[in-house]
């Protein structure tokens, strides 16, 4: 066991994880005991029904959110014994967040916005480098809300590239675009995974997506289902959305 | 690439900072104001006792004073020898009546001699214009400053005086101010009337030879070395000077104008530590809650910095900045600002304390002190806030905060939500699900309420004071008083002048309380056991009966530690000083001054004297004012009168001149400091809401609906916050009243409706001016960006 957690090639181990909310009767089980092992590079995608535990997984592993029982393991260091101030530096470092609701900071532009990311990162790209990786050349000195939601959500792939970070977690980044845009923005995450190598973890509902995928994993009643592993993921323009 | 000279972070701040300018300005202002409140008043106060510190140095202001009827010169020798004394300055001084042309009133005077061919040694004088006296120089006197501006007279102008039962003429060469004569008090007032009162210095051989007192003195004043015990040198100087008719010798506690001077800065150290005190408490609270809820309303940014990898105290940092940004603007404000009004209400008091050197002071500390308050305040409302987002795990701050546990408002359950509209039902479960949130915000704006209440309350607490004191207390027009005991048929001669209605005797004898080792030099007044006009009243503002007895103001009996049916010891200063035993009565609220009463024959008799009077109270036709008083003036054996309508119009004055300017200036901070709150009580709450609002737009709620669910919990927040600030605000007067008791007044505690009326009205109007403010943001809700989940 010990030599597989430590293996060079597992990004993230999971032990039997757990999460619950709430006490009594009211008790939700949001994840009940998953076990997995993520590898690097993969692009991985998660697909499930509402409330099957996936956002939680991805919360957790990013170290946004704390399991009820249970490990995870990110290159061998376990997260819960990290302190805050560790853990802070774990996100810091190797993990770039994409969010459904983008998470932009409204009062800053899109450069600088990335900004926000390369001022404290460790070895970052230059804001300007991670913007041009997700396309977007122009409209760099707009707000937030002078950009539409795919050009909002191209500036929030890049504020989670800036870092170079080990892994991506995007909780449906597609969610709330149309099929043209959910395309780009899906192009720049295939593409920052092949270019940099990056682990990519893509929340969806889209069950089309799975073919652009390394690995798909499927969440039912907060488990994990099944794994399937796709030999020959198919370019993002191929798919039918 | 060259390094950005803002970061991101910074950059974040600035734009967060001009989104809420509007707010933010209204912080700063509830934080200036607190900060220039408590700037203006110490500096006010610290200036005026620097100012009074440095004159009575400069000037060499005496330590004890001591008269006597006539003493030769050569007494001085002994005083000279007393142990701890270090000047003596003798001098010949008599009061009388004067005359100025174009003033019907009696006016009365004091004329002191000066030394001919030097300086005093003690209390000199500051010429402030004109020329000092040359020796010898006849009928030529140097006038005090507060006089001569009352009368508007010019250098060269001449007054008449009855010295010593002779009129001089005396011709003004020279203006000055004395620091025995900050306040000029005549006989028998009680506050200084710069009209009616003058005080003149003349040169010592003119004044001993025109009231025959060669190689004599009846005055004396000594300046003691440092150590030296003032109590033995006073007994010591009373033994030397009993012979030659001396009367109890005092200091500066007892001084007339130093007492006085010494109670306005009491008051003003009162009302001016406690008021501003309240302020930046208030403020302090204010910036607090304000901030606590503006960086509440950053709880998702918080997340999102939190889960790209910024720390805690890099985000704490973050917000600290934005506070201090408010710190740093509002103490620039209220610091330049209370300095600038320090020194201009300091000019306004220059012309009342008459101290030569008056400066402003800035007080450093006082500064510091209320900014570092303002500061840590704001600091600790934003940290907690900040910690609260911060300690979520990031997942969860992200997520908009989602609402507890669903709960049946109190009238839901009760069964009479049925006569709320649906609306309102939306209004009240809001209020029930926060009601902590909804009390402090209520606690904020009753606050500012509490203050515009307690910025008033003193004004009517004053007004009431005066009312008590002259329409039911003191109901006389005009108070005599002569010279020395006369015999009461004096008064027939006064009762039969045309104009006089009413004649009531008085007995004044000055006398040296004593109870154990306390005692206190005052005056025991003799009336009759009725009297119409000079009443005494009690608490219930009924008038005490004196027949009984005995009966003394609380004020006094609470110097001297005495109680009803206590005995104490009473030493008249006069004549052959005799001691006698007086045993309390009754003890009565007095709101001015601590009077000593009995019954006018009792008195007589204690003292073997037959029917004899020292004053009298009058009643006047006020259409025989002028013809009354030129008869009055023609008596020279009146040393002082007192008008009662001039008296209270001087009272007044003087309150006016003094606390009320530093009063009104509050309550126009009062108003400030209540319409930043509601403000931004209002404004926050807008931002708190503006999605939920926007999605109900979107469902197709009119704008009027949607304000209606807004600005119904602010109504509510206000509507509870009247009762909650008209009880904070009682509080408050009630304490600053019970803090603000001196030897001269006391104050009851009394608060007009029109000052509750006021305050409210004002935070109403806040309320809705805020109301307005807010609208137009609701106004402008963009509903397509609401919902693409744009911040």
């Amino acid at each position: 066991m010990l030599d597989q957690v430590t293996d060079e090639n597992i990004v993230f181990k999971t032990d039997a994880i757990t999460k619950q909310y709430g006490v009594g009767e009211l008790t939700v089980h949001a994840l009940r005991g998953v076990t997995m092992e993520i590898p690097k590079g993969e692009l991985i995608v998660l697909l499930g029904p509402s409330g099957s535990g996936k956002s939680t997984f991805l919360n957790i592993i990013g170290g946004l959110d704390q399991p009820t029982s249970g490990n995870v393991h990110f290159e061998g260091a376990a997260l819960a014994d990290m302190t805050d101030r560790e853990l802070t530096y774990f996100r810091r470092e190797n993990v770039g967040f994409v969010f459904q609701s983008y998470n932009l900071v409204p009062s800053l532009t899109a450069l600088e916005n990335v900004e926000l990311i390369t001022d404290i990162a460790a070895d970052p790209m230059s804001a300007k480098e991670a913007l041009a990786a997700v396309n977007l050349t122009e409209r760099l000195n707009h707000f937030p809300s002078q950009l539409s939601g795919g050009e909002q959500q191209r500036v929030a792939i890049a504020r989670a590239i800036a870092k170079r970070p080990e892994v991506m977690l995007c909780d449906e980044p597609t969610g709330a675009l149309d099929s043209e845009t959910g395309i780009l923005v899906l192009e720049a995450l295939q593409n920052v995974n092949k270019t940099y190598g990056t682990t990519t973890i893509i929340i969806t509902h889209n069950v089309s997506i799975a073919d652009v995928a390394d690995r798909v994993i499927y969440f039912a009643d907060g488990n994990v289902s099944d794994v399937q592993i796709n030999e020959n993921p198919k370019p993002i323009r191929d798919i039918r959305w | 690439m060259m390094r950005r000279v803002v970061s991101a972070l910074n950059r974040k701040l600035l734009r967060d900072l001009w989104n809420i300018k509007g707010q933010l300005v209204a912080i700063i202002f509830v934080m200036a104001s607190g900060i220039m409140t408590f700037v203006l008043s110490f500096g006010v106060i610290d200036s005026l006792e620097l100012g009074q510190e440095i004159y009575y140095d400069r000037a060499e202001f005496a330590d004890v004073w001591a008269s006597a009827k006539r003493v030769p010169q050569d007494v001085d020798e002994q005083i000279k020898q007393i142990d701890g004394v270090s000047k003596v300055e003798t001098r010949v001084t008599f009061g009388g009546t004067i005359q100025v042309e174009g003033m019907d009133e009696p006016a009365t005077g004091r004329i002191i001699s000066l030394p001919d061919n030097r300086e005093p040694l003690l209390n000199k004088l500051y010429l402030e214009r004109g020329r000092l006296l040359r020796p010898d120089e006849e009928d030529a006197v140097l006038a005090s400053e507060a006089f001569v501006l009352a009368h508007d007279f010019i250098l060269g102008d001449t007054v008449d005086m009855i010295i010593n039962g002779k009129k001089r003429t005396l011709k003004i060469v020279g203006v000055v101010l004395s620091p025995e004569y900050v306040y000029s008090l005549g006989a028998g007032a009680m506050i200084p009337d710069n009209k009616r009162f003058g005080v003149f210095w003349m040169s010592h051989r003119a004044l001993e030879a025109a009231v025959d007192m060669d190689g004599a003195f009846n005055d004396v004043a000594l300046s003691l070395n440092r150590g030296a015990n003032v109590d033995d040198v006073k007994a010591e100087l009373d033994r030397i000077l009993k012979p030659y008719g001396g009367l109890i010798s005092y200091d500066r506690s007892e001084q007339m104008s130093n007492w006085f001077v010494e109670n306005e800065l009491a008051q003003n150290r009162t009302t001016g530590t406690v008021t501003p005190m309240i302020f930046l408490a208030v403020a302090a609270f204010l910036v607090n809650v304000v901030m606590t809820r503006q960086v509440a309303t950053q709880r998702v940014q918080i997340g999102m910095l939190k889960a790209v990898g910024y720390n805690e105290s890099e985000i704490a940092f973050h917000y600290l900045r934005m506070v201090m940004v408010v710190v740093v603007i509002g103490s620039i404000i209220g610091l330049i600002g209370g300095a600038w009004l320090g020194k201009g209400l300091l000019n306004l008091y220059a012309e009342y304390f008459r101290f030569p050197y008056l400066r402003y002071t800035y007080s450093i500390d006082v500064m510091i002190l209320s900014v570092a308050f303002c500061a840590a305040s704001a600091t600790a409302g934003t940290w907690i806030a900040m910690k609260q987002a911060a300690s979520l795990p990031p997942a969860e701050a992200m997520r908009p905060e989602t609402p507890t546990e669903f709960k049946e408002t109190i009238l839901e359950r009760l069964g009479i939500d049925r006569f709320f509209s649906f609306l309102s039902r939306i209004v009240l479960r809001q209020v029930e699900r926060r009601p902590i949130r909804a009390l402090l915000s209520s606690i904020g704006v009753g606050f500012a309420l509490s203050i515009l209440v307690f910025a008033n309350a003193l004004t009517d607490s004053m007004d009431h004071m005066m009312n008590v004191q002259y329409d039911i207390g003191s109901r006389e027009d005009l108070m005599l008083s002569f010279v020395e005991p006369r015999h009461v048929s004096a008064l027939e001669e006064i009762r039969l002048m045309p104009g006089v209605l009413k004649v009531e005797p008085l007995r004044d004898v000055p006398v040296n309380l004593r109870h154990g080792h306390l005692s206190k030099r005052t005056g025991i007044s003799g009336i009759i056991p009725n009297p119409d006009l000079h009443r005494v009243l009690g608490a219930d503002l009924k008038p005490i009966d004196i027949s009984s007895g005995f009966v003394m103001s609380k004020m006094l009996s609470e110097i001297l530690d005495v109680k009803v049916g206590d005995t104490i010891k009473a030493e008249v200063l006069e004549e052959r000083r005799p001691e006698l035993d007086l045993t309390v009565s009754a003890i009565y609220d007095e709101f001015v001054g601590m009077g000593a009463f009995i019954d006018i024959e009792r008195i007589n008799s204690l003292l073997n004297e037959g029917p004899v009077v020292t004053g009298a109270a009058l009643m006047i036709d006020p259409n025989w004012n002028g013809p009354l008083y030129e008869n009055i003036k023609e008596i020279p054996s009146i040393v002082g009168t007192a008008m009662m309508t001039k008296m209270r119009e001087l009272f007044e004055e003087i309150m006016d001149e003094n606390m009320m300017r530093m009063m009104a200036i509050y309550v126009v901070f009062a108003a400030f400091i209540a319409c930043g709150v509601i403000y931004n009580t209002a404004r926050i709450a807008f931002s708190e809401r503006a999605r939920e609002l926007a999605s109900l737009r979107v469902l197709g709620l009119t704008k009027g609906e949607v304000a209606y669910i807004l600005f119904g919990e602010l109504a509510l927040v206000v509507l509870l916050a009247i009762p909650l600030g008209i009880f904070i605000g009682y509080g408050l007067v009630a304490g600053l009243v019970a803090s603000f008791e001196t030897e001269l007044f006391r104050i009851p505690l009394y608060i007009k409706s029109d000052t509750y009326a006021y305050a409210v009205c004002v935070v109403i109007a806040s309320a809705l001016i805020s109301f307005y403010l807010v609208w137009r943001q609701v106004d402008n809700i963009n509903l397509v960006e609401a919902q693409k989940g744009v911040e």
